[in-house]
């Protein structure tokens, strides 16, 4: 798929991906029965209070106790249910991460792991809120599927996937505002990158709030004559090797770009494919640190996952690769 | 190992007729309970690991509720209606697996790979692998959360089906417990049971001594459960208080079963050293003649 973005992406009009979440999850509530909301008091924060109108006895509120969160899921799967828990994703995978081992992964229940608001959204909360290290820890779990939508037709399309599969699956589903990167009729299928842009000088692998970035640094780079391919990677977990180490063979290297640590996450995962497959450069962006103070937006160009910086990593791998 | 042949020799025992009177369920219990024990003590002595102490400190309770309380069989492992039963004490898996073969949920043979290499039988139980644990647990901490779940889907299913969960006692240290006692009381779950197999000792000493749980019915009565204690080695008190939940409607139940580590061997009953020894030879020979 190549997405042609006229005018440039970065002035399109601006999402909230919550309001496709729960949107689509009423939907899915409304044509089966089973499925359920679990929250710890992230009501609001997960734009749910329409859903608990329209649903009353299938948001179950746990209250603010993570762990007791994950394992009411897990027994609720158990009984049939498929349940939705949707929090904030810096609590959700930091403080029950091993009920998520044990409870959902290990145990291998039906539990839909929604976590809301990931990255550096709540970027002036500061490092106790940002959620970058998600990707990372719930990509080392065994029978975990972790995917990192871009847009709010990717959230829908991925939640609709999450609800007609069985296992446990991890979507972030983002506050940020972002663009609509994909068409309508986007479906979504799990371990598929898309070529969001084709081209054969470099490759940029992005996802979640970043992915439009990535397709502004392309546009910026086609005007100086370099054709960077936009691999959009939803999936982080089962990864696309073969489109990754197509990319690998074909361009002068890879840069990624995520909200999210530059260590174990989607960059990670691109790091380990390529060399197990078809070594190449591999310029990997994220946070490094634990950031500082400040908005979601600045937090993200401060570390280069702006369109100029993502277009920089990109540059130099064109001009000092192979 | 001598002793091997006998390794897997339990009866397999099934369930009563529906109209059994008290008295043929509470022989059935103890006969299952003595059964239980001996295999048991075979599985440990014999893997060379497991947790005896808490295995004999819950056996009884997990053989009143396979044998007289629980609406489960081997027919309907898997039926939407069955009542649930989470070991949240997962460590004591030798006497969940022991207890499984007992009723039929597994082959008694395949009780001789405990801990072996590829065995579904490891050292926790696991709800993919064997039939009949309807939760993987270990990491302590995580029964009664799932259990609330359970509980959940029932109410929200309009079922009359039943969840148990089995903590320990030094189990309760962990705040997961807590939280999920909250949502139990909150969601008004009267047809979820908690049992505390309340044997006062934890890996290397008392609960006492290392962060006392006590008052312990206090405190759960406080967090709006129906307390009840019993002796968690008599069978007959086992039965009625199992079998009598909810004791106050809209409220969870939370049944304080006092036990002891190990027993009721005689060198192991209420010995902290029998978290996790394994019995030598003549330990061995000495426990059986006790439980024949």
């Amino acid at each position: 798929m190549t997405v042609v973005h006229t005018p440039s992406i970065a002035d399109q009009p601006r999402y909230d991906c919550r309001d496709a979440y729960v949107e689509t999850l009423a939907q899915l509530a409304e044509a089966d029965h089973r499925i359920v909301g679990v929250v710890n008091d992230s009501v609001g924060s997960s734009k749910l209070n329409s859903f608990r109108k329209a649903f009353p006895d299938r948001l179950i509120n746990v209250g603010i106790a993570e762990q007791d969160m994950v394992g009411v899921a897990s027994g609720l799967a158990n009984g049939g249910r498929i349940p939705f828990v949707s929090a904030a994703s810096c609590f959700l995978t930091g403080r029950a991460l091993e009920q998520i081992k044990a409870d959902v992964a290990y145990s291998n229940t039906n539990v839909k792991l929604c976590g809301m608001s990931p990255g550096v959204a709540y970027g002036e909360l500061g490092p106790t809120h940002h959620s970058v290290e998600d990707i990372a820890w719930l990509r080392a779990i065994a029978n975990m599927t972790v995917i990192v939508p871009a847009d709010p037709i990717e959230t829908a399309a991925a939640l609709r996937w999450a609800a007609a599969s069985e296992g446990p699956v991890f979507i972030r589903v983002s506050r940020m505002s972002v663009p609509k990167v994909y068409p309508e009729d986007y479906e979504f299928h799990l371990g598929q990158a898309i070529t969001v842009r084709d081209g054969n000088d470099v490759t940029v692998i992005s996802n979640g709030t970043v992915l439009w970035r990535a397709l502004a640094a392309a546009e910026q780079l086609a005007e100086e004559g370099i054709s960077a391919r936009v691999l959009s990677m939803p999936t982080v977990k089962p990864l696309d090797v073969d489109a990754v180490v197509a990319a690998a063979r074909e361009t002068a290297g890879i840069v990624t770009a995520e909200e999210a640590v530059n260590g174990g996450g989607l960059g990670g995962a691109v790091a380990e494919t390529v060399v197990q497959h078809h070594p190449a450069r591999v310029s990997i962006l994220g946070f490094p640190e634990f950031a500082p103070t400040g908005s979601a937006g600045y937090l993200l160009d401060r570390y280069g996952l702006s369109p100029d910086g993502i277009a920089d990593a990109a540059r130099k791998l064109v001009t000092t690769g192979k | 190992m001598t002793l091997t042949i006998e390794h897997t020799t339990m009866p397999v025992l099934g369930r009563l007729p529906a109209h059994s009177s008290r008295t043929e369920q509470i022989a059935h219990i103890a006969e299952a309970a003595k059964q239980i024990r001996i295999q048991d003590l075979k599985l440990v002595h014999y893997a060379g690991a497991g947790h005896i102490g808490g295995d004999f400190s819950a056996i009884d309770i997990l053989a009143t509720l396979y044998g007289a309380v629980l609406d489960i069989s081997p027919a309907t492992v898997n039926d939407a209606e069955r009542d649930r039963f989470i070991l949240s004490k997962g460590h004591v898996a030798g006497a969940l697996y022991t207890t499984l073969a007992a009723f039929g949920f597994l082959p008694v043979e395949e009780l001789a790979t405990f801990l072996k290499p590829l065995s579904a039988l490891n050292g926790h139980p696991n709800r993919t692998k064997v039939a009949g644990v309807e939760a993987n647990t270990g990491p302590l901490g995580h029964g009664l959360p799932v259990a609330v779940g359970h509980a959940l889907s029932a109410k929200l299913d309009v079922s009359m089906r039943r969840t148990y969960v089995l903590v320990g006692d030094g189990e309760l240290q962990e705040g997961s417990n807590w939280e999920a006692m909250m949502a139990a009381s909150q969601y008004q779950l009267d047809r979820l049971t908690v049992i505390v197999d309340r044997n006062r000792l934890q890996q290397g000493a008392t609960t006492k001594e290392t962060n006392d749980l006590d008052p312990l019915p206090e405190k759960a009565a406080a967090f709006g459960f129906a307390v009840v204690e019993v002796n968690g080695h008599d069978h007959g008190e086992l039965l009625d208080v199992l079998s009598a939940v909810p004791f106050r409607p809209g409220k969870p139940t939370f049944v304080i079963a006092h036990t002891h580590k190990g027993h009721p061997i005689s060198f192991m009953s209420n010995n902290v050293a029998w978290h996790h020894r394994v019995p030598d030879d003549a330990e061995f020979a000495q426990a059986l003649k006790e439980l024949a």
